[in-house]
């Protein structure tokens, strides 16, 4: 048998006729429910889902302009159902979380080298922070000055 | 496999998406879906926030908010479905109904500050 490279057949598997079988053990459905890294993944992702709920309010918010002030008050009035309202709440700390996590992803998605040495994660995600506290200051501003 | 593939398209929409829903999201849902309705702040009256809708720039504004998150969550979800609850095998279903809902809403909202006036 003729070898190319010595080194890397040393110790190789004897040739067979036959591919491997892969060793996959079998993953339960609810994998994540064991760790808090797991849960926590499986929360950022969920985030999402809320993420879509606000899209359908503001899609509603609009379509009631649209249509005029008595479609405006029923919107507020729908809006102010106990039940939309623990919605809201929940949504906001699921999209508050996603905030958190993106911002704190960005030092790991593109570390930053200054004089050789890494830029601590804090001093880049710090960045985003301000820009979010001034980006809601304004929000907030133009809605209710 | 190494067939070339729109997964970069599709996550550069997810990443522009993800910013903007961290971004705009907390504030707008603090306060229309919190503040105004407990009362703990004066919700603007209709013709104040029409005169807002008004402006092009608001409705460029309102549009993004609606559609780049909505590509987010069609990113995320779809990968949800995939790895959290293992249901690989509806690739396909899922992935028309995820991105599919994320052209409609996109559509909607549109439509919606097109034909507001």
């Amino acid at each position: 048998m003729p070898t190319v490279n010595e080194g890397t057949t040393k110790g190789a598997p004897s040739y067979t006729e036959f591919h491997p079988r892969w060793y996959r053990p079998r993953v339960s459905v609810y994998w994540w429910l064991g760790e808090w890294h797991y849960l926590k993944f499986i929360l950022r992702e969920l985030s999402s889902v809320f993420v879509a709920i606000f899209v359908v309010e503001t899609l509603f918010l609009l379509s009631a302009l649209r249509d005029g002030p008595q479609a405006y008050a029923y919107f507020q009035a729908w809006m102010r159902n106990p039940l939309v309202i623990v919605l809201n709440i929940v949504s906001f700390f699921f999209i508050v979380f996603h905030t958190i996590t993106w911002f704190n992803l960005a030092p790991s998605a593109m570390p930053v080298r200054l004089g050789g040495k890494r830029v601590p994660g804090a001093l880049i995600a710090a960045p985003s922070y301000v820009a979010w506290l001034v980006v809601s200051g304004f929000l907030c501003w133009v809605l209710l000055h | 496999m190494a067939k070339p593939s729109n997964e970069a398209f599709f996550w550069m929409l997810f990443s522009a998406g993800g910013v903007v829903a961290a971004m705009l999201i907390p504030v707008q849902l603090f306060l229309f879906g919190i503040a105004f309705p407990m009362g703990w702040l004066q919700a603007p009256s209709y013709e104040n926030l029409m005169s807002l809708v008004r402006l092009p720039l608001v409705r460029i504004y309102f549009f993004i908010l609606c559609s780049l998150p909505l590509f987010h969550w069609a990113h995320r979800f779809r990968y949800t479905l995939y790895d959290g609850l293992k249901v690989k095998h509806l690739t396909g279903l899922i992935f028309v109904l995820c991105y599919g809902g994320a052209l409609l809403g996109t559509g909607i909202a549109a439509y919606l500050l097109w034909t507001i006036s």
